[in-house]
């Protein structure tokens, strides 16, 4: 018995490919077909649905984008320290010094990008009408996840601690004093008291919560750090499979019903 | 493998079996390709595709002329200059660690068996001190502990140092005498310049368990 064969018939092999070798017709089918890598979509899919220029792929692409920014953005974290101290250092020297320290430029661009393809993924549905019964579920959580994207880039937006970063969060957090109930100048926040004492009030609203001060500082930056790489994230994985599994159960991709 | 192909690696110069030049392009797999080399010109069946048995010509084409390899190609070697340049990226070109040499101010501001923490952040004791043959010397102790690599603090009242992880001793010129150290602390390089400052230099280190304290490099004589 040749090492070859011996490696083949072992029970570590067989445990991870079920088929013989892809020797005839049929094992080359079976081989594909149970191979995550080698056949994500389903075993048959509409005409429509790998049809460029019906889907433009958008979605798709909007999908890889989020595993470049997940890889790229694992390996910034190796350099990239939330502190006041070393936060802005750090951007500069993957700029200056470190080696193929343009992954940060393909993070930053990979960023742009989605939330265009992103847009274009919800145009494209709503132009072929995928948005519709049994569907409607699944375009809300591609909402979610387009908000989700948004606040990606806005908590991503923060981390380079420069003056644009420090000032457009100062202005974009600014919306969150106006929310409802919730923000100090929002409407209803003054019906918020009790006995005379209100209870929201600017060390204790909506933005306070999101700064985690009354300003843009550096338990903002931990925060923000925290949501960018963590948080969201995993928001965002959790709903890309909702969203790809309701796909699949709700008739396919993007054709008519 | 057949018995048709002996040593792979060595060079084979009496080889009356096969046709040399072809068992020698084909050393890895010669079972194959021989045969059909000379089947083509026998076959060729009129109005067929030309030699589907393939010769070394179509061989090299079906692994670098299609548009199928030339893609696997192009994909694999991106995909390993993507891993390549993603290890490279993980070694830091620039580090934040203090530097290996560095000045310890004037051979005359050291006043005897006095011990200061003052160059401790760079993992240094700088000591006057006179050794066990009555020399009065300066030397650079290293301030990591010779058991586990905790780094000990100097206990001016006891006169030792004392490493708070498991409470090895050390006498000030260095050398264990309680607890589970096995061996004296490592002295590193030290020299004085013209001006009589002191220089250490942590890139070479001095064990006095091999006798290499009795290096001149160890120790400034004053």
């Amino acid at each position: 018995m040749s090492i070859g064969d011996y490696i083949r018939n072992s029970q570590v092999w067989k445990s991870i490919f079920r088929h013989p070798a892809p020797r005839d017709r049929r094992n080359r089918v079976v081989v594909m077909l149970t191979n995550l890598f080698l056949h994500l979509h389903p075993v048959s899919v509409r005409k429509s649905g790998i049809a460029l220029s019906y889907t433009w792929c958008m979605g798709g692409i909007t999908f890889f984008l989020f595993l470049v920014e997940t890889v790229t953005g694992v390996l910034l974290m190796f350099y990239y320290r939330p502190t006041l101290e070393h936060a802005y250092n750090d951007i500069l020297s993957l700029r200056d010094v470190v080696t193929l320290g343009i992954l940060r430029e393909l993070h930053r661009w990979g960023a742009h990008a989605m939330v265009i393809t992103i847009w274009l993924h919800m145009y494209r549905v709503f132009l072929t009408g995928s948005y519709k019964p049994p569907r409607e579920f699944n375009w809300g959580v591609g909402v979610i996840l387009l908000v989700l994207t948004l606040l990606l880039s806005f908590t991503g937006y923060l981390l380079p601690w420069d003056q644009l970063a420090i000032w457009a969060i100062t202005v974009g957090s600014n919306m969150a004093r106006a929310t409802p109930f919730l923000g100090y100048e929002g409407p209803g926040a003054r019906f918020l008291a009790i006995g005379g004492v209100e209870l929201i009030h600017s060390g204790s609203d909506a933005r306070f919560l999101l700064l985690g001060g009354r300003f843009v500082g550096e338990t903002t930056l931990l925060r923000f750090y925290v949501l960018h790489c963590v948080a969201l994230p995993l928001a965002v994985a959790l709903l890309i499979a909702v969203h790809f599994w309701r796909v699949r159960k709700d008739g396919g991709i993007s054709g008519a019903l | 493998m057949s018995e048709a192909s002996p040593p792979a690696g060595a060079v084979p110069n009496p080889n009356p079996s096969p046709p040399a030049a072809a068992s020698a392009a084909t050393a890895t797999a010669p079972p194959k390709p021989a045969p059909p080399a000379k089947a083509p010109p026998a076959k060729a069946p009129p109005g067929k595709a030309p030699d589907k048995g393939g010769t070394r010509r179509s061989f090299l084409v079906g692994v670098f002329g299609s548009w199928i390899s030339i893609a696997w190609i192009t994909f694999t070697a991106s995909m390993v200059g993507m891993l390549l340049g993603t290890v490279r990226f993980l070694f830091p070109n620039v580090l934040s660690e203090p530097p290996s040499t560095f000045r310890a101010g004037n051979v005359n501001a050291y006043e005897e068996d006095k011990v200061d923490d003052k160059y401790k952040d760079m993992g240094t004791w700088v000591i006057r001190h006179r050794d066990e043959r009555g020399r009065d010397i300066i030397y650079a102790l290293s301030t990591t502990c010779t058991h586990l690599g905790c780094t000990p603090n100097w206990l001016e009242g006891e006169k030792k140092f004392k490493c708070p992880c498991h409470g090895s001793g050390f006498h000030i010129s260095g050398v264990n005498f309680e607890g589970p150290a096995p061996r004296p602390l490592e002295r590193y390089a030290i020299r004085r310049t013209d001006e009589g400052e002191i220089v250490v230099d942590k890139s070479r280190k001095f064990q006095k368990e091999l006798g290499q304290w009795d290096d001149a490099d160890s120790y400034i004589m004053l």
